[in-house]
């Protein structure tokens, strides 16, 4: 049993109003329970449901009320009926009251735990609070969420609030969300409750944080201003990628019978000497080689014990430097943050003084830093005022790792003011340029920030996780397409670009790029993956398409394994010049003949005829330049099917071919002769 | 970079031209080695800026120009000549006679060539050891704009933590190098197989099996390339949106042509509106959402100081940043927050302990330093190794200046009043003191209890098997050695400890 288990109420919303997004609040509940199934197992979940058609919860039984609220699971612990459960939310029927759900919620916590103070509680809570609560039996609305934020300051309970704000213009009642604003408020002054406003489904994905870390110090100690002045703060890390899951090497070779395989794979080293590879020497008869020179130099770690750098763990400030020194491609790595050590209010107010003083000057601080007594380094890094907005947050200091001399290299670039005239943009292509800058606005102001990093999901992951859901249940389940949601972190949002649709146009009129003629095909690449289980279909697939073929040329030859839709002549030119086995030009001439009869067959106008003769014209050439059948291709043609081309008659896709008739009655001839 | 260790003097008057027959055996060396990807230098050092000077007539143009054809061809192999000219005291070295034209240089160029020349020969003798990097181009990447509209940009590594370089294994024994060899066993059947294609995760006490493909799949959701998403304030970049180094972009018009001038003219926009645009990058290798912040080029007396072009610095997601701040607002307390008279001696004390011209190139990392100076000095068996300077250390001396001193004692008498000397001295307080306070009473009880025991009798005797860990711990606390391991290792530790 782990000691620091959660438990977790989800009070969801599901009335009329929220409908429109329960797709996306199914998505991320089911992810934070998948995620707490792996790195959490022993955390226990709870989910209410209110606005729904039907009441189901223990509350109503014995003291009467609290309608429309159900408990879809009781508290326990997380496993896949919970999954499969937040996967099939159902639609609700009338407008919920939140404030009954926060009751209710409270009440499984209470009950379940008792007094205890095992663990973590916590409610989570995601409404759009367009619909009012109800009048209580006594007193005022306030009176009441003040009586429940002081039952829930004392049971310890954490309160977390995803609001999911309707789009302008639609028809809200703005005094109802005002009063809900202000109510849901007062908890968040009463007891440790937060409350996200989210805007958009992306965002509404990324409110919830899915995984749940407690975080550790790096360093508690003293921030050195001068050896008379110390503040004593602790170090924490503020941002720290998740990686993605390390999986377990997977053997299949054990029997499918038996039932008590690990299916693990050990991985063995053995250290070999490069002269005699029969010699195996054990791993602590090694020594570490360092390069100097062309020599390779033994020395073993005592050696370097004995010399190596060894600072004392310190956190020292070597001074003050303005904001403007320091730009913003210097940061490292991952930021650390400095606050004041918690409970020592001198401490707070030294910081943020400080801080604010920073903030106020444009300066910022650069420090010296040694977080553990024997690392073999130092760290250089600028402290950036973080100052808080919020009264029950302190003031703290960003902290970022700055180069040393060694790790900047120092390249050479050409001035832009160098370049000659005919790469320097005119007054109207920069006019179109500051209009595209401009009018592809990401934060507009009064509006929510899209892509704000804090309430954006890592997309990989996301995928990661449902195609992990789907295999569960089905071992042999597809890659999932990445959903609707989540594309729009990967690609442009439609929306945007239409709204400044003129202004994206305009741009892409006044600049001209065309493919450096002077290139040889070969030396050509611009690698085009295709991502994977993408679908292409209408508006914002079209552009990658195009794109697809206006740079298909430079696809990367020596890959095309199969003709593919988009570029058949290239994937044909490449299949054609593979030498590494003779097979693929035959592959490739019975492709091609297949692409083009299904091109002609499938063709609904004129358009993909084109296209189906410039295939015809690069197999013919093929087989030309390979010294097959001189007439090759032309069984394809006789396909054609004239009637159906208003546009152009099968003859012309003769003349085309620069094939005389006399030759054509020769091939007919061929061909009649090679059928019978 | 190669020693070439022949001598030549320019006899005036002979006809032998040693300078032709320099570079002639510099170029055979240098042809001789195998790399091709080496990158060949020939640094020529001299005094005399006129070596053909003593001589008069058609020798003279002859000699020159076969000279000068010599290192022309020489260029032309890729090997590269630099000169470093020593200054006689009585005459100023002359670039423009003979030398601008060997090495090539421009009638501009060769005006300021002297004194770039006299800095490369102070820079030699005490260079930083420091790892050159030719300058390479880590990726080639597209920019999708918008409607099929892309531009092509190469991608630098300007900014990358240097570490101190590949260790080989030898074995310490014969010093000869060793590979390392994996192989991978079933843990079933203990049977050898190919590195798995297959991989798992544990899921509802389930193995899920993906294969290496499906999980390249996966990852896989946008094409290789960058995708522009739109712009926003640069006030929308916070500090902590950080990850990684940043990769520097530059256009180019290599392959498609037209590049640089939608670079140059976003570039200028981005800079005048003070926004940066915020991009998906689908490269396989590490995609992210990315921000590209535009960057002017600076330039001082010295040169280019940042190159003209954009940042790509990598973003978090939501899971990557971690709410500290609200972590530790259980309460429903207000925080402490600075007064004015607060902020105001901490401004007088910003303004006292200012770094006037902080650079960040100007410290080299001391613990890299230490392991070059090191290796250095065992690989040529040098008696005693060299000290190295810690640049980073604070200037203790500039901070016990007069007014710094003042400016601190202002600032901690405001916020601290009296009482600093008492905070300082209580070693933490709250949860890492009772920590503290539980480990001393431990340590205390443990020396207690375990002085009840015959330690080295039970040693002795082979006895301390018989006892549990929790009675072989106390001997281990009273003697604060590590508690970690199962029992035998328990057991090893004390009788080492005890010198048995």
């Amino acid at each position: 049993m782990a000691r620091n288990r959660e438990g977790l109420v989800l009070l969801l919303d599901v009335g009329p109003s929220m409908h429109r997004v329960l797709p996306e609040v199914q998505k991320i509940c089911s992810m934070l329970i998948q995620k707490k199934l792996i790195y959490r197992k022993f955390d226990e979940v709870g989910i209410v449901i209110f606005g729904a058609e039907d009441t189901d919860n223990e509350l109503t039984i014995e003291v009467g009320g609290y309608e429309h609220v159900v408990v879809l699971r009781n508290i326990k612990v997380v496993d896949g009926d919970i999954v499969e459960a937040l996967q099939e939310l159902p639609r609700g029927t009338v407008a919920g009251d939140y404030l009954d759900a926060v009751v209710v919620g409270m009440d499984m916590l209470i009950k379940k735990y008792q007094l205890t103070n095992k663990g973590k509680k916590r409610i989570c809570l995601i409404t759009d609070a367009q619909n009012p609560i109800k009048d209580p039996y006594k007193g005022t609305k306030d009176d009441q969420v003040s009586t429940i934020a002081v039952q829930m300051a004392a049971h310890g309970v954490r309160m977390e609030t995803i609001i999911v704000r309707g789009r302008l213009g639609e028809d809200i009642d703005q005094r109802i969300v005002d009063e809900n604003d202000h109510l849901l408020h007062l908890f968040s002054e009463k007891t440790s409750a937060k409350t996200v406003y989210v805007e958009s489904p992306t965002s509404l994905l990324g409110a919830l944080r899915t995984r749940d870390i407690s975080p550790v110090t790096i360093f508690r100690g003293d921030l050195e201003i001068s050896p008379k002045l110390k503040i004593k703060v602790w170090v924490y890390k503020k941002t720290s990628e998740e990686k993605f899951p390390t999986l377990k090497k997977y053997s299949d070779k054990a029997p499918p019978t038996d039932k008590y395989a690990t299916h693990e794979v050990k991985v063995d080293y053995e250290y070999k000497s490069v002269e005699d590879p029969s010699k195996v020497i054990p791993p602590n008869q090694r020594i570490k080689g360092y390069r100097y020179g062309p020599q390779v130099v033994p020395i073993s770690s005592v050696e370097w014990d004995a010399f190596k750098f060894k600072p004392e763990k310190s956190v020292k400030l070597l001074g003050f430097t303005n904001a403007s020194n320091i730009l913003r491609h210097y940061y490292m790595k991952d930021v650390n943050i400095f606050i004041a050590e918690p409970g020592n209010a001198r401490a707070a107010i030294a910081v943020s003084a400080l801080a604010r003083a920073m903030k106020e000057l444009n300066k910022v601080a650069i420090v010296r830093c040694v977080w553990r007594q024997g690392q073999g380094s130092v760290v250089l890094g600028v402290l950036t005022p973080n100052l808080s907005e919020k009264d029950k947050t302190p003031d703290s200091f960003c902290f970022n790792v700055l180069p040393f001399a060694e790790d900047v290299r120092e390249f050479q670039f050409p001035s832009f003011s160098n370049f000659p005239a005919s790469w320097q943009p005119s007054e109207q292509q920069q006019q179109a340029a500051d209009n595209l800058v401009m009018m592809l606005d990401l934060a507009p102001p009064g509006k929510e920030e899209a892509l704000l990093p804090e309430f954006t999901p890592n997309p990989i992951l996301e995928r990661f996780y449902h195609h992990l859901e789907l295999k569960s249940k089905q071992p042999d389940a597809a890659v999932p397409p990445l959903d609707r949601t989540l594309k729009k972190i990967t690609e442009p949002d439609p929306q945007l670009f239409s709204e400044s649709k003129s202004v994206v146009e305009a741009f892409c009129k006044s600049f001209e790029v065309k493919e450096n003629p002077k290139l040889k095909k070969s030396t050509r690449r611009l690698l085009q993956e295709k991502p994977s289980g993408s679908d292409d279909e209408g508006g914002y697939g079209d552009t990658s398409n195009a794109l697809a073929i206006k740079s298909d040329e430079s696809q990367l030859l020596a890959k095309a394994d199969k003709i593919g839709d988009l570029t058949p002549v290239q994937d044909f030119e490449a299949m054609m010049s593979r030498r590494d086995n003779p097979d693929w030009v035959a592959k490739a001439i019975k492709d091609m003949e297949n692409k083009i009869c299904n091109m002609v067959e499938n063709c609904k106008g004129g358009d993909n005829y084109c296209k189906a003769l410039e295939c015809l014209v690069a197999l013919r050439k093929g087989c030309i330049l390979e010294q097959l059948l001189p007439m090759a291709g032309t069984k394809t043609i006789q396909r054609f099917p004239s009637p159906s081309f208003q546009t152009l008659p099968g003859e012309k896709a003769w003349q085309f071919l620069g094939i005389s008739c006399i030759k054509r009655a020769h091939i007919d001839f061929h061909i009649r002769s090679h059928r019978q | 970079m190669k020693d070439i260790g022949c001598q030549y003097g320019i006899l005036s008057g002979s006809r032998e031209n040693s300078l032709y027959n320099a570079l002639w055996v510099a170029q055979a060396l240098l042809r001789k080695g195998s790399s091709r990807t080496a990158r060949t230098t020939i640094l020529l050092f001299t005094n005399e800026d006129d070596p053909f000077g003593s001589i008069k007539g058609a020798a003279k143009a002859d000699m020159t120009r076969t000279t000068l054809q010599r290192a022309k061809d020489a260029q032309d192999l890729g090997i590269s000549i630099e000169l470093l000219p020593l200054g006689r005291p009585d005459q100023e070295f002359n670039v423009s006679l003979f030398y601008a034209q060997l090495i090539g240089l421009e009638d501009d160029d060769a005006a300021q060539f002297m004194p770039s020349a006299g800095q490369k020969l102070e820079d030699m003798k005490d260079q930083l050891r420091k790892q050159m990097f030719a300058k390479r181009i880590v990726r080639r990447i597209t920019l999708l704009i918008a409607n099929g509209l892309s531009i092509e940009l190469n991608t630098y590594a300007l900014i990358r933590p240097t570490t101190p370089g590949a260790i080989m294994w030898l074995d310490s024994v014969t010093n000869r190098p060793l590979k390392t060899e994996r192989s991978f066993i079933c843990a079933d059947t203990g049977a050898l197989m190919h590195e798995p294609t297959k991989l798992s995760q544990s899921y509802k006490n389930e193995n899920i099996i993906f294969s290496v493909e499906e999980l390249s799949e996966i990852k896989r959701v946008s094409t290789g390339h960058l995708r522009l998403l739109g712009f926003k304030p640069l006030s929308c970049l916070k500090d902590y949106h950080n990850l990684r180094p940043s990769t520097f972009v530059f256009p180019s018009d290599k392959e498609v042509v037209g590049s640089t001038r939608i670079f140059i003219a976003l570039h200028r926009s981005m800079l005048r509106l003070n926004r940066f645009a915020v991009a998906y990058c689908g490269s396989s290798f590490h995609p992210r959402l990315v921000a590209l912040v535009a960057q002017d080029e600076i330039i001082n007396a010295g040169g280019q100081v940042e190159p003209p072009g954009m940042y790509m610095i990598y973003l978090p997601y939501t899971d990557d940043v971690r709410l500290i701040e609200e972590f530790h607002s259980e309460s429903n307390v207000r925080v402490p927050r600075a007064t004015d008279d607060h902020i105001k001696k901490a401004a007088d004390l910003i303004k006292r302990t200012y770094l006037k011209d902080f650079s960040v190139c100007q410290f080299a990392n001391p613990a890299l330093q230490r392991h070059y100076a090191m290796l250095q000095a065992l690989a040529l068996e040098e008696e005693e190794i060299p000290d190295t300077i810690d640049e980073t250390l604070p200037d203790e001396e500039g901070m016990a200046r007069l007014g710094v001193v003042k400016a601190i004692e202002e600032f901690k008498l405001s916020v601290y009043g009296d009482k600093y000397d008492e905070e300082s001295n209580s070693v933490g307080n709250g949860k890492a003191n009772e920590a503290s306070k539980k480990r001393k009473a431990a340590a205390e009880n443990a020396a207690n209890e375990s002085a009840n025991y015959d330690w080295a009798d039970l040693a002795d005797n082979g006895q301390l098997k018989d006892l549990t860990v929790a009675e072989l711990k106390l001997y281990l606390t009273a003697h604060n050695l590590p508690v970690s391991g199962k029992k035998e290792a328990l057991i090893s530790r004390i009788l080492t400890h005890m010198g048995k």
